[in-house]
């Protein structure tokens, strides 16, 4: 997605085509959602208190939320406490000015990195690289995506879109020599050698936390590879770029998230290596350490009493991996950081709708999100709200968003459905008026703008009799016999009974 | 680094504030209801306890064995052998009845005053003699890299996933002591065993609040990044050997 101006058609969709017909991109897809799947089912079915821990999860992200002015307050006392700087950064920006200097004062023209999806969200190896200073990722598929020029395009797994051979041929090009199999022992091995060095000469290193314990000062870093202990543990100088919203209030909270992420995101019962520290430590790691506490957006949703909840959000990326969109589309589709379910509600409140305002609609609702979900974010009602709050947005910003069709159509719609007399006398109409469409017992095309709807499904006639139509002529005769005859008629007009009562039955409730 | 002077930090703390207007302001953090009815304390002791640990450590590739006391520094010497390390990385405090024969080992200081690991008492046994540990100096990163492994104790292992968690205590060093050698031969005793994660976190629940860093280690080191398929061996250890003693 461009970022550019309010899409005239929501962007994902026209995103989305190409990667619909790439088979490749599908069938890498598809493999790696369905394996992780299934093991993500087998470690969390062998929690018998697997709910009681969501619901914890999830409480205890709201506990830090509703009182993250504290939280950040408290973590910065500890950190401090325990020689550490802490920094605060309103914007990306800001942020990358903080670690650029802080890079620059140290004299060094590279750093190494391990995974952060924060920093991929401010640009920092951008902003670095345009002060000259070389980001080098260590994690095996940040570092496929950074030699081959690519975007990540999963949280977890950046890569997920290329398979071995594709890695194989991008390794022989860079960094490996020109014999390597695709055995994906030798392509680790491959890794393991180039970045050796790196990680022994490196001066300076960056990561992002996946916790931040405010009563302790604690940073959690989650991996397998062993990249993450490296550039935490070996530099003498480490910066840590960290969401604010990535606080727990206490040592024991850990507790919860430590069973949670891991089954969650690896599908494991627990990640290869976890790296806790506090501030700087004598004689075990960098001698300095800098925090730097990082808004860009998050306050903003903050302030969305329901969609908040996003923000207690621990990026396992559990939910890309059942979604039935991500897995047909990848996440370049997504034109966002972050993709998939969790980036169609986080995307467009980071970045504002105007950037990613057709996200909340790259969805079917159908909800598996929300049962994977390690921190129970509901992610369909958030979807549901921020559609809202698109469509709001746009109509109030321009006047083609006011005249958008659909939301003139359904609005159209709402003003039908209103009362009883009005719908009973539209179907009359449309009884009337659809002719030219019905073909053997079914519109296949509607016209113009409709035409939408009708590009993957076949739309049911109104019926020569609805149900309430049945129903009221039933009383009327007062008899069975009548009854049994109309609603073969009702039946043969296709699916009149469901028309009448999802049309008729709930405005009258609702009146 | 930045005072209360800090306009980024005013700034995002005013924000905080008027996005938290639905929060009553005679609430606080405790208020907000957090139910920790998942599982605190295991049910399992003894034999059962060593066995699932053993059990789950295996399962991510490491070569896991239970001996008993009076075996250990048989064990030590058989799993070295096995692995063919000759020239061992080792924390100065390491016990001496660990240090067999027959092996060159290469002593790391104690960062700061070495003080007492998370799980208390020393599990690993007494200290080595304090003249090993005054005599050891920090090794370089090439140094401990240039080893063929590292032996080191732990604070605490937990049954159900299979995880050793080092926090600096007795006998375990700085963290790029385990993390450089291709090699970790980690000593297990049966006492540090807990049944559930929440065990472990209170258990070093005294560590991270005096700030000392931890490692929690699950296997060796590993990627899943090429089509999800696990690989053991990328930048950290690529074998594990774990004795579980007692």
């Amino acid at each position: 997605m461009s970022g550019a101006a309010w899409p005239e058609v929501p962007a994902f969709p026209l995103a989305a085509k190409p990667a619909l017909a790439d088979a490749q991109l599908r069938r890498n897809l598809g493999r790696a959602t369905s394996t992780i799947r299934g093991k993500r089912a087998d470690v969390v079915a062998e929690m018998p208190d697997w709910e009681q821990l969501r619901e914890a999860g999830r409480a205890l992200k709201e506990r830090t939320l509703r009182h993250l002015d504290e939280h950040l307050l408290a973590l910065e006392a500890a950190v401090t406490a325990r020689g550490g700087h802490v920094h605060w950064a309103r914007d990306g920006a800001e942020a990358n000015a903080i670690v650029t200097r802080l890079v620059q004062a140290k004299g060094v023209s590279d750093v190494v990195k391990v995974k952060s999806m924060a920093t991929v969200e401010i640009e920092l190896n951008e902003a670095l690289e345009a002060a000259g200073i070389e980001a080098l990722e260590t994690d095996l598929a940040e570092l496929i995506v950074q030699l081959g020029r690519d975007r990540p395009s999963h949280i977890l797994v950046p890569a997920i879109h290329r398979n071995r051979a594709e890695i194989r041929d991008l390794f022989r090009r860079t960094i490996g020599p020109a014999d390597l199999t695709d055995e994906p022992t030798v392509l680790a091995e491959a890794a393991r050698r180039f970045l050796r060095e790196r990680f022994l000469s490196a001066r300076v290193g960056i990561s992002g936390a996946n916790f931040a314990v405010a009563e302790t000062g604690a940073i959690a870093v989650l991996e397998s590879e062993g990249n993450g202990r490296m550039c935490t543990t070996l530099p003498e100088t480490l910066i840590t770029v960290c969401g604010i919203e990535k606080l727990v209030p206490t040592w024991q909270d850990l507790e919860v998230f430590l069973q949670l992420l891991p089954r969650s995101s690896t599908a494991e019962r627990m990640n290869p290596y976890t790296t806790l520290w506090a501030g700087a430590r004598d004689g075990d790691g960098p001698r300095e350490f800098h925090l730097v506490l990082l808004d860009n957006g998050r306050t903003g949703s903050l302030g969305d009493e329901l969609a908040r909840q996003t923000l207690a959000c621990i990026r396992c990326s559990a939910c890309l991996n059942v979604c039935p969109v991500y897995e047909r589309t990848g996440g370049h589709a997504y034109g966002s950081v972050y993709p998939g379910p969790i980036g169609a509600i986080l995307s467009p409140q980071l970045a504002g709708m105007r950037a990613a305002g057709s996200l909340p609609f790259a969805s079917s609702l159908c909800g598996a999100c929300y049962e994977v979900c390690p921190v129970k974010i509901d992610i369909p009602t958030v979807l549901v709200h921020l559609r809202d709050r698109s469509n709001r947005e746009r109509a109030a910003e321009s006047l083609r968003g006011k005249l958008d069709p659909e939301r003139l159509a359904l609005q159209a719609v709402a003003r039908g459905f209103a009362t009883r007399g009005r719908y009973e006398r539209l179907q009359k109409l449309g009884r009337r008026g659809q002719w030219p469409l019905a073909r053997k017992g079914k519109i296949e095309r509607l016209p113009g703008e409709l035409g939408g709807w009708t590009a993957a499904r076949d739309l049911m006639p109104i019926p020569p009799q609805t149900f309430r139509e049945w129903w009221i002529e039933r009383e009327a005769a007062g008899d069975a016999a009548a009854g049994g005859a109309a609603a073969g008629d009702a039946a043969a007009g296709g699916g009149a009974a469901g028309d009448a009562a999802a049309g008729g039955a709930s405005p009258e409730a609702a009146r | 680094m930045s005072g209360v002077t800090d306009p980024a930090k005013e700034a995002i703390l005013a924000r905080i504030r008027g996005a938290l207007k639905d929060v009553p302001e005679a609430e606080t953090a405790a208020d907000v209801a957090v139910a920790r009815d998942y599982r605190v304390s295991g049910s399992l002791a003894g034999d059962a306890l060593a066995e699932l640990f053993a059990e789950r450590c295996a399962d991510y590739r490491a070569d896991v064995r239970l001996v008993a006391a009076d075996e250990l520094p048989a064990a030590i010497a058989a799993a070295l052998e096995r692995r063919g390390a000759r020239r061992l990385a080792i924390p100065a405090d390491l016990p001496a009845e660990w240090r067999v024969d027959g092996v060159e080992w290469v002593e790391d200081a104690i960062p700061g005053d070495g003080a007492a690991s998370a799980g208390a008492q020393a599990g690993a046994g007494a200290r080595a003699g304090a003249g090993a540990q005054a005599g050891a100096a920090q090794l370089s990163h090439a140094q401990i890299s240039a080893t063929d492994g590292v032996l080191t104790g732990c604070a605490v292992a937990i049954a159900e996933t299979g995880v050793i968690v080092l926090d600096g205590g007795p006998a375990q060093g700085r963290r790029s002591l385990t993390l450089l050698p291709d090699y970790h031969l980690c000593v297990v005793a049966r006492e540090r065993i807990v049944e559930l994660v929440p065990e472990a976190v209170a258990a070093l629940h005294a560590a991270a609040v005096e700030g000392r860093p931890m490692t929690w280690i699950a296997g060796p080191s590993a990627t899943s990044d090429i089509e999800f398929n696990r690989v053991e061996g990328v930048h950290g250890p690529r074998t594990l050997d774990v004795l579980v003693v007692g």
